[in-house]
C-alpha cells in the first residue's frame, strides 16, 4: 500500500516540473502558433539561472525561492529577446521558418550555455528546509517532493487567473480563438504575442529551475526534456492549459508504475500513449480542432512548373560535371559529395511530402533510418548480397511508412507533424533499446558494398546514379496524374473529395512513396558508411532534413538539392570552430530572416528569371489564383 | 573574453588547416577524432592528456627523428561524420592512424571503418567489449579497460561481500546491458548461489530517479548493482539516499569513481560504495606523479581518467612507431601487437590475442572528504587479470580477426 502510494506521490512530483515547460509551449502555441523547438533551451537555462541564482543569492528559504522566481524571469527575458528579434519578423512567414528559426536558437543558446558554464554537470542545490523526509505509511518521502506537488497545481490556479480574470488574459484567449478578429478589434497584436511568448519561456525556466534539487543543470536537458514536453502538449491538446497539466500527470504516473510492471519499457512506454491517445482524439485530451489552419503551414505554394528548356541544359551540365567528378577531384571530396547526393535524395522525398502533398512531417528520419536498418538487418542476418539488400533497404522503410502513414494520415496540420515525430520517436526507441535484434547503441556493423562497388570512386557512381535516378522518378512523380491529384488534395480538399479523389488514401500512397525514397538513401548511406546507428532515426536527423528543404526553399523543386549541398558544405566549414554550433545557430538565423524563399528559391528568384530556367513563368502565374495567404 | 575566444578558435583552427602542406613532410600526423562538442566534460581532458604526451615526446627529439602532430575532428557524437573524417584524415591529412573516440557506437564505426579500409584505429576511451571481440578486426586496438574488465573487477569484490541477493540498474542501451551481463555471468562464477531478483533499465539521461529507488527497495536486495552515470547518477545517488535505499546495502557503482562522474557529485556523493576509478590523488608512484605534476602545470586543472587514457594513447603510437620503425600500417599493425610499455598506470601490453590492452583500474570504495567524492582503500587491478581465458577470447572473435 504504502509504496504504491510513494509511488503515485513521486509520479505527481515530477509532472510538476513537466506541467511547467509544456503549458509553457501550449501557451505560446495556442496563440502565436509557433512551434518552439527552443523551449527546452529555456529549461535548460532556467537550470542554470538558478543553481547560479541560488549560489549567489546564498542560504535561507527565501533566498532560494526568489532566486528560482528571478531564473524564471531572466529566462521569460531571454525569450523576449528571441521574439523581438527573431521570431517577430516571422509571424507572417509560414510556421516552418519559425521552427527553422527557434532550432537555430537551440544551437546558439547551446555553445553560450557551455561556454559560460563549462562542461561538467552542476549539481543542484538543495531546497533549504525541505531537504529532508517525511514517512508516509513507514515508506520515507521526500519533503521536496511534496512541495513540488503543491506547485503544479499552484502555477496551474495562477494561469486560470490570469486568463479569466485580467483582461490581458481574455485578450490572450480571444487571440488562441481567432487572431485575425482580435487584430481587427484593434488590440496591438504584437505586443500580446511578445506578452505570451515571455509568459510561456518564463514558465519553461521555472520549469527547469525547480527541478534543481531533485537533479542537475546540463547541457543535454534541452533536447532530453524536448520530446517529453512535445508529447505533454500534444496528447493535453495544443493550446490548453488543463490538458497539459492532465497529460503531465498521466504520462508522469505512467512512467512511475510502468517501470514496476515493465522495467525495459522506459522511453517506448510514453510514446505508445501518446499513439493511442492521438487516435482516439486526434486533438488531445482537451484540445479542439484547428479552426484555421487545416492544411499543413508550408506557405503560399505556387504551381510547380516542368523545368523550361535552359533549366534542362542546366541540369544537363551538372550531371555531366557530376559523372567526371572523379576524374577531377581527390578521394574526400568524392566521400563529401556522395554524402551530399544521399542527403539530396533524402531531402527530396521529404519536400515531395511537404510541398506537393502539403504534409509536413518531423519523423522523416524514421524512414530514412528505416532504410538503413532494413538493409544492415538484412545483411547481418540473412547474409543478403549488397545489390538486393539496397534493393529491398526502400520497401522495407515504404513497410514502415505504410503503418505509421495509416495512422498519421488521420490528422492533419501540426497533429499530423507531432504525431509523425511520436512514431519517429517510437521506431527510434526501439531501435535503441531492443539490443538483441538491433544491437542498440552499438549498431549494426561491417555494412560494406560488394567488393566490385567498395572502392571509392564506384561506390560514389553507384550513389550517383541511385539518388539521381531517385531523384527523377519524384519528379516525374510530381507531374504524373496522382502528383495533380495530390497537389488537388492539398489545395482544397473538398474540392478534391467532390471530383472523387480518396483524400486519406492518396495522402497515404504519399506518404509512403517518400517513405519508400527515404529509405533508399537510408540504404545508400549504410553501405558508404559500413555501419548503421540508432542516431540516423533521431529527432536531430529529422531537423536535418527539414534544414535542408528549407535551406533550399520550399517552392522550388531542385531546392532540396541545393539545400543538401549547402547544408553539408556549412557544417563542413564550420566544424573546424570550436563554437560552431553558435555560427551554424546564428547562420541558420540570418537564412531564415534573410532569405524567406531558401536559397534555392533566392537563387531562383533573382538569377533564375533572367535565365528562363522555368517555362514561361509569368503568364502562366498570373493565369492562376494564388493560394490565399495567411497571417 | 568571448571574442578573445572565438579570435582564438579561428586562428587556431587557420593554424590548423594552413601549414598541412608545409608540414606534411616533417612530421608525423596523428588524426584525432572525438566527441569534442557533446561531451566535452569527458573528451576536453583526453585532448588535453594527448596534447602533453606530444609535448613531451616532441621535447626529447620525436619518434624517428620526427615530432608527432595531432590532427583533430570533432565527430559531433554522430559515427557516419566520424567515419568521413577518418576518410578525410586519411586522405587529405595524410595521418598515419586515427585514434581517439569516447562513445562506444563511434569507436564501433571507426572500427569497422578500419577493418574494411585496412587502416590502423587506436580506439582509446570507448567501453563496448565487441570493438575488439564480436567485431575485432587486424586494425583495431583498443587502450582503455572494456566494460566486461571493469564489471569483472566488481563482480570480484562483490563476491568478497557476502551479498547474495542482487538488484541491478543499468541505462536502457547497449553499453548498461553489457555490462550487467558481464556482471552477472562473473558473480555467478564466483558464487553459483547468488540470487538476482530485480533489474530497473531507466532510459539514458531520462531516469525518473524517485520511481527507480522505489522499485528497487521493493524487492529488498542485499546488494545493488548500479552501472548510471552522468545526470541519472545524481538523480538515482539523491533520491536513494533520501529514500534510505543505500541504507545497510552492499551498493556498487561501475566507473562511478571516476573524477569525471563522482566530482560533479561533490559532497552528495555517496558514501561507501565500492566503484571503479580513479584516484589520482592518492596514486604515489614515480611515474604517476611526474605526470600529475607536468599534467598540472599545463593546464592549471587536475587529470580525469580522460586525461590519463589520452596520455597513454599517445605514449602507445608514439611506441608502436618505434618498434615498427616507420609508418607504414601493416608494419604498425605487428608492431601494436604484443606492444610493451610503461606508462603512468604501470606497464601494460596489448594483447595480440585480441588487440586489447591490458592497462587497469582502480576499484576502492568511495567516501567524502572535504566536501568532494574520493575513493580511499583502493588497489590497483591489473586488466590483464580480468579478461576471460584465451580459449574463449577465441571463441568470441571472428575466425578472420587476424
Amino acid at each position: 500500500m504504502g509504496v504504491y502510494l510513494a509511488q503515485f506521490l513521486s509520479g505527481l512530483a515530477s509532472a510538476s516540473a513537466l506541467f511547467l515547460a509544456a503549458s509553457g509551449l501550449s501557451i505560446i502555441f495556442g496563440v502565436t502558433r509557433v512551434v518552439n523547438f527552443a523551449h527546452g533551451s529555456f529549461y535548460m537555462l532556467g537550470a542554470y539561472f538558478g543553481y547560479s541564482l541560488v549560489r549567489n543569492l546564498g542560504g535561507g528559504a527565501l533566498g532560494f525561492w526568489v532566486a528560482l522566481l528571478i531564473a524564471s524571469i531572466a529566462v521569460g527575458l531571454v525569450g523576449l529577446l528571441v521574439e523581438v528579434i527573431i521570431l517577430r519578423r516571422l509571424y507572417k512567414a509560414p510556421e516552418l521558418f519559425q521552427l527553422i528559426a527557434t532550432f537555430g536558437v537551440i544551437l546558439v543558446i547551446q555553445d553560450v550555455v557551455f561556454w559560460y558554464w563549462g562542461a561538467e554537470n552542476l549539481l543542484g542545490p538543495r531546497a533549504p528546509g525541505l531537504s529532508g523526509i517525511v514517512r508516509i505509511f513507514d515508506v520515507p518521502m521526500p519533503v521536496y517532493d511534496l512541495a513540488l506537488i503543491a506547485i503544479g497545481p499552484l502555477v496551474l490556479l495562477g494561469l486560470w487567473l490570469l486568463f479569466n480574470r485580467t483582461r490581458w488574459g481574455v485578450l490572450v484567449r480571444a487571440a488562441t480563438e481567432d487572431r485575425e478578429m482580435v487584430g481587427a478589434l484593434g488590440v496591438n497584436q504584437s505586443l500580446l504575442f511578445t506578452g505570451v511568448f515571455v509568459l510561456g519561456s518564463a514558465l519553461a525556466g521555472l520549469g527547469g529551475a525547480i527541478q534543481l534539487p531533485k537533479g542537475d543543470a546540463n547541457l543535454l536537458m534541452d533536447f532530453g526534456i524536448l520530446a517529453e514536453v512535445f508529447v505533454v502538449t500534444v496528447v493535453g491538446g495544443m493550446g490548453s492549459i488543463f490538458g497539459a497539466f492532465l497529460a503531465a500527470v498521466l504520462i508522469s504516473e505512467l512512467n512511475t508504475f510502468g517501470i514496476l510492471v515493465w522495467p525495459n519499457g522506459t522511453l517506448v512506454l510514453m510514446f505508445i500513449l501518446m499513439a493511442v491517445i492521438l487516435i482516439v482524439r486526434p486533438t488531445g485530451l482537451l484540445g479542439r480542432p484547428e479552426t484555421i489552419g487545416q492544411k499543413t503551414e508550408t506557405g503560399p505554394v505556387e504551381v510547380v512548373l516542368p523545368a523550361g528548356p535552359h533549366y534542362k541544359i542546366f541540369v544537363a551540365v551538372v550531371i555531366a560535371l557530376l559523372a567526371l567528378l572523379p576524374l577531377l577531384v581527390d578521394d574526400f571530396i568524392l566521400v563529401l559529395v556522395t554524402d551530399i547526393l544521399v542527403l539530396a535524395l533524402f531531402a527530396t522525398s521529404l519536400h515531395f511530402l511537404m510541398s506537393t502533398g502539403g504534409l509536413v512531417s518531423f519523423g522523416h528520419a524514421a524512414f530514412y533510418g528505416g532504410g538503413a536498418y532494413a538493409a544492415a538487418l538484412l545483411v547481418t542476418y540473412a547474409a543478403t548480397p549488397f545489390e538486393l539488400a539496397l534493393l529491398l533497404a526502400p520497401f522495407g522503410a515504404g513497410l514502415l511508412a505504410l503503418v505509421i502513414g495509416w495512422f498519421c494520415v488521420r490528422l492533419s496540420g501540426v497533429y499530423f507533424a507531432m504525431l509523425t515525430l511520436a512514431f519517429a520517436q517510437v521506431a527510434w526507441s526501439v531501435v535503441f533499446q531492443w539490443s538483441d535484434v538491433t544491437n542498440g547503441d552499438d549498431g549494426l556493423l561491417g555494412i560494406w558494398p560488394a567488393a566490385w562497388a567498395s572502392g571509392t570512386a564506384t561506390y560514389y557512381y553507384v550513389a550517383f546514379v541511385v539518388a539521381a535516378a531517385g531523384i527523377f522518378l519524384i519528379r516525374r512523380v510530381v507531374f504524373a496524374p496522382f502528383g495533380y491529384g495530390l497537389r488537388a488534395t492539398r489545395d482544397s480538399s473538398l474540392r478534391a473529395a467532390a471530383i472523387g479523389i480518396d483524400i486519406k488514401r492518396q495522402q497515404l500512397a504519399a506518404f509512403v512513396f517518400a517513405g519508400v525514397m527515404a529509405g533508399l538513401a537510408g540504404g545508400l548511406f549504410a553501405f558508404s558508411k559500413g555501419s548503421v546507428f540508432p542516431d540516423e532515426m533521431s529527432i536531430p536527423r529529422s531537423f536535418d532534413a527539414l534544414l535542408m528543404v528549407l535551406l533550399g526553399g520550399i517552392e522550388s523543386l531542385s531546392g532540396p538539392v541545393v539545400g543538401a549541398a549547402a547544408f553539408t558544405w556549412l557544417h563542413d566549414e564550420l566544424i573546424t570552430f570550436e563554437y560552431w554550433r553558435l555560427l551554424l545557430g546564428v547562420v541558420i538565423v540570418a537564412l531564415v530572416l534573410l532569405f524567406p524563399q531558401g536559397l534555392g528559391g533566392a537563387a531562383r528568384h533573382h538569377v533564375g528569371r533572367y535565365l528562363k530556367l522555368e517555362a514561361s513563368p509569368g503568364d502562366l502565374r498570373s493565369a492562376t489564383p494564388k493560394r490565399e495567404q495567411r497571417a | 573574453m568571448g571574442i578573445r575566444k572565438v579570435l582564438g578558435a579561428a586562428v587556431l583552427a587557420a593554424s590548423v588547416i594552413a601549414p598541412g602542406v608545409a608540414g606534411a613532410q616533417e612530421t608525423i600526423r596523428i588524426g584525432d577524432i572525438n566527441s569534442y562538442k557533446n561531451l566535452p566534460a569527458f573528451t576536453i581532458p583526453y585532448k588535453q592528456g594527448a596534447e602533453l604526451a606530444i609535448e613531451q615526446i616532441n621535447a626529447k627529439g620525436g619518434v624517428l627523428g620526427k615530432p608527432l602532430e595531432i590532427v583533430s575532428r570533432d565527430d559531433q557524437g554522430k559515427p557516419g561524420e566520424a567515419v568521413r573524417y577518418a576518410e578525410e584524415l586519411f586522405t587529405k591529412e595524410n595521418v598515419v592512424l586515427i585514434s581517439g573516440s569516447l562513445f562506444s557506437h563511434v569507436g564501433l564505426a571507426l572500427g569497422s571503418y578500419a577493418g574494411q579500409k585496412k587502416r590502423l584505429y587506436l580506439a582509446a576511451e570507448p567501453l563496448a567489449d565487441s570493438l575488439v571481440w564480436a567485431q575485432g578486426n587486424r586494425y583495431t586496438f583498443r587502450l582503455r579497460p572494456s566494460t566486461y574488465m571493469q564489471a569483472a573487477m566488481l563482480a570480484e569484490a562483490a563476491a568478497k561481500t557476502g551479498a547474495k541477493r542482487w538488484a541491478t540498474i543499468a541505462p536502457n542501451y547497449a553499453y548498461g546491458k553489457d555490462a550487467v551481463a558481464a556482471f552477472k555471468e562473473v558473480l555467478k562464477a564466483k558464487v553459483p548461489d547468488v540470487e538476482f531478483v530485480g533489474e530497473q533499465w531507466p532510459a539514458l539521461f531520462k531516469i525518473d530517479a524517485a520511481a527507480e529507488a522505489q522499485a528497487l527497495e521493493s524487492v529488498k536486495p542485499d546488494g545493488i548493482y548500479n552501472v548510471t552515470f552522468g545526470s541519472d547518477l545524481a538523480k538515482f545517488v539523491r533520491e536513494g539516499t533520501l529514500r534510505e535505499l543505500f541504507k545497510e546495502r552492499t551498493v556498487l557503482g561501475l566507473l562511478t569513481g571516476e573524477p569525471e562522474y563522482i566530482d560533479p557529485l561533490g559532497p552528495e556523493a555517496p558514501e561507501g560504495w565500492i566503484v571503479t576509478g580513479y584516484p589520482w590523488y592518492a596514486i604515489d608512484t614515480p611515474a604517476h606523479n611526474a605526470f600529475v605534476e607536468a599534467y598540472q602545470a599545463k593546464f592549471d586543472d587536475y587529470p580525469r581518467v580522460g586525461s590519463l587514457v589520452g596520455y597513454n594513447a599517445m605514449l602507445s603510437i608514439a611506441a608502436a612507431l618505434e618498434k615498427a620503425g616507420g609508418t607504414d600500417t601493416e608494419a604498425l599493425v605487428e608492431a601494436f601487437e604484443g606492444l610493451e610499455l610503461d606508462t603512468p598506470a604501470g606497464a601494460i601490453t596489448y594483447r595480440a590475442l585480441d588487440h586489447q590492452s591490458t592497462m587497469g583500474a582502480w576499484v576502492g570504495t568511495t567516501t567524502v572528504k572535504d566536501g568532494k567524492g574520493v575513493m580511499v582503500d583502493w588497489t590497483y587491478e591489473k586488466g590483464g587479470d580480468y579478461l576471460p581465458s584465451d580459449e574463449v577470447v577465441k571463441t568470441l572473435r571472428p575466425a578472420n580477426g587476424g
